[in-house]
């Protein structure tokens, strides 16, 4: 009974470094393939849409109500020490450092990394990846490398939005609900977050966020059995593989980014 | 070798992990000809159609097409020769996000600098080739069954091939479907000096209109001949083919230990 | 999807992004990046800097002419070398003197600049020698209880 699941433990710990090998060289091979993306520009911007202006209603709407509960909640807090002047910068930092570049991350995720898989894994099951192969087109430079870029631009600029956003959010309960002072709300804020420490680690993270979600969506998809389970399967694990990816790396990078303001 | 042969398979062996597809094949297929690969489903003949592709490297021997051997070649090389070649695949495999006429223009588009108006007439030329030329604004979900193949066809010759591989092109067609695309096989060979190898496992539609038919079982080349000599052949497993016979050397039950005993009715194991 | 149309979509939303990114980096965030090409540097050393912190303005009556660049300790004097940046628009006499200040009872620390009446200005890399180190509260706390202590002492 214990050797049997010993057995599956390692079993299943050989098939996991398989797969994130498999990954690798995958990333790697997109990388090297990415002539086309950028040459044929036209490509990549198709699939912009695709990933970036069509996550941008529940991008915007997330960032809207995230950053009025973040006002709300905020003010409550605050005013039990009496600095609700503060509340700008809380609600800010708070925005711009992790929650702007991890909860767009997560729902870009969800609406862009689960589609990306069922199309890739969908065109895979139906031969059209074989088709272009044996019409001497790399499937890679033409189908997986303009979606790796769409995704690693669109993902800062969806953050950005989704931080933007979520200041009004916040600016529109703590100032125009709750009648805190505007001019304290918008100088405590612009004195408190920096633009290197704060908002470019900030983007630095979603572009990692973007990198991590897309190769893992477009490699299960590339990797899903060509069935109906295959795919479906493949589109649940992007979802949780890559929501999970997020989350570790953001707590990697912030040891990394803030470690020296303790 | 000689100089008309265009592809040539010889002692090609080949197996997907320890499971062995593929035990010793040889076959050649001549310019301008039409050459059927025949067999019972899952008998290796859409793997031998990817070796000739190049999407897959034998395990032993070898694969020559126009004269080059696939599994000496690069990718690049791989990808110079397969612009020469077309492929059908069984349900057609258009790119679903494009029309009809951006898919049968999509190799041109890749591998020409053609302008527009110029691929504008040739997509025209093909898909009026295949007698679809009304349906070119249509998207592939619109396409009956039939009529995706014939897409597909007019997109794999968009390039003028020399080879021209079929995958199951008659699977699932109604018998008018079935006419036309074996017509269209015959024509587009004669028409524009292709070279035809179909896969398939029906039998009278292909043995109206193929040269030469190999017949696969268990990984082997079991006979051989053009189509007058299989319809006269008595080899059993031929013969229980071509009529279509429930059992036969070919049995209906898969391996399987005795009835009997799977059921457990001797209860000497209970 | 016409191209155009899509070209368009893709086109607002590049512009939105950017937008966002401008608004964070202008009107919520601080160009910090200025500071490298219109400031000056200057060392001051305090025995205790209590809890000041990298980056903690630096105001002179109030008004934050500066961040704290750098924070080091002097092993040979046992001090605190604190590194300010200051804005070049602001020249302080030779003689200014800083001190470490708290804003509020438990608000966070700055430096305090008070001008001097030297004619001559501070350099980059100068040193500013009148220093006054940050007030701790554990030791206000142990002076004034000894203080009573002494007080309430029979003579």
């Amino acid at each position: 009974m214990l050797k049997q699941s010993i057995e599956n433990l390692g079993n299943r710990t050989i098939q996991g470094v398989w797969r994130i090998g498999f990954a690798a060289r995958f990333f790697v091979a997109v990388l090297l393939h990415s002539g086309t993306a950028f040459r044929r520009f036209g490509l990549t911007i198709r699939e912009m849409y695709f990933t970036g202006v069509l996550s941008l209603i529940i991008i915007l709407v997330s960032g809207l109500f995230v950053g009025m509960v973040l006002g709300l909640q905020g003010y409550e807090t605050l005013q039990t020490y009496g600095s609700e002047e503060a509340l700008g910068v809380l609600v800010a930092l708070s925005l711009v450092r992790e929650l702007g570049p991890v909860v767009a991350a997560l729902l870009f995720a969800s609406r862009a990394g689960s589609a990306i898989t069922a199309e890739i894994g969908l065109m895979k099951a139906t031969e059209q990846l074989s088709a272009m192969e044996m019409m001497a087109v790399d499937p890679i430079a033409r189908v997986v490398a303009p979606r790796f870029w769409a995704g690693v631009i669109s993902m800062p600029l969806l953050a950005a939005l989704f931080s933007a956003m979520g200041i009004f959010g916040g600016y529109l309960v703590g100032v125009q609900l709750i009648g805190v002072d505007e001019g304290a709300f918008w100088s405590q804020m612009k004195s408190a977050v920096d633009f290197e420490e704060d908002i470019l680690n900030g983007v630095i993270k979603s572009v990692v966020f973007g990198i991590a979600i897309t190769t893992i969506a477009l490699f299960e998809g590339y990797d899903a059995p060509p069935t109906a389970e295959g795919v479906s399967g493949a589109t649940t694990r992007t979802v949780v593989t890559s929501s999970l990816a997020v989350l570790a790396l953001d707590f990697v990078l912030t040891a990394f980014m803030f470690r020296g303001l303790g | 070798m000689q100089h008309d042969t265009l592809v040539e398979i010889e002692d090609v062996v080949f197996g997907y992990g320890d499971r062995p597809v593929l035990k010793g094949i040889n076959l050649t297929a001549r310019r301008g000809q039409v050459i059927a690969i025949m067999g019972s489903s899952g008998c290796g003949k859409t793997t031998l159609l990817r070796l000739i592709g190049g999407q897959i490297r034998p395990g032993e021997g070898h694969v020559r097409v126009a004269g080059e051997s696939l599994g000496e070649l690069d990718q690049a090389g791989l990808y110079r020769l397969r612009r020469k070649m077309g492929m059908l695949f069984q349900f057609g495999a258009l790119f679903t996000d494009m029309t009809v006429f951006d898919n049968v223009a999509f190799q041109l588009r890749e591998h020409t600098d053609l302008p527009e108006d110029a691929i504008r007439d040739l997509v025209l030329m093909k898909l009026h080739a295949v007698g679809l030329r009304g349906a070119a604004h249509l998207m592939p979900a619109e396409l009956s069954g039939g009529m995706a193949r014939r897409v597909a066809l007019a997109r794999a010759i968009a390039l003028e091939p020399m080879l021209m591989m079929y995958d199951e092109p008659f699977a699932g067609l109604d018998p008018i479907s079935l006419g036309v695309t074996g017509n269209l096989i015959r024509r587009l060979t004669d028409t524009l000096g292709l070279t035809s190898v179909v896969v398939t496992h029906d039998v009278q539609e292909s043995l109206k209109i193929v040269d030469y038919v190999y017949f696969v079982s268990e990984g082997m080349i079991v006979a051989e001949g053009t189509a007058d000599e299989i319809r006269a052949s008595d080899l059993p497993y031929v013969h229980q083919f071509v009529h279509g016979e429930p059992d036969g050397p070919v049995p209906f039950h898969y391996p399987a230990p005795p009835y009997a005993e799977d059921l457990q009715l001797g209860g000497a194991s209970a | 999807m016409n191209k155009t149309v899509l070209d368009l979509w893709v086109g607002l939303f590049v512009i939105a992004g950017i937008v966002a990114l401008l608004f964070l980096a202008l009107k919520v965030g601080s160009m910090s990046a200025v500071k490298t090409s219109s400031s000056y540097e200057v060392v001051a050393r305090f025995d205790n800097i209590g809890g000041l912190k990298p980056r903690a303005p630096v105001k002179s009556a109030g008004v934050v002419v500066g961040r704290v660049a750098d924070i080091r300790f002097d092993n040979e004097t046992y001090e605190a070398a604190v590194t300010l940046r200051l804005d070049k628009r602001y020249a302080f006499p030779k003689d200014t003197s800083a001190a470490i200040m708290t804003s509020g009872l438990l608000g966070e620390q700055y430096i305090g600049l008070e001008a001097g009446g030297d004619p001559q200005a501070l350099k980059d890399q100068d040193r500013i020698f009148l220093t006054q180190s940050a007030v701790v509260l554990e030791n206000l706390i142990g002076h004034f209880i000894y203080g009573k202590a002494q007080e309430g002492a029979p003579q």
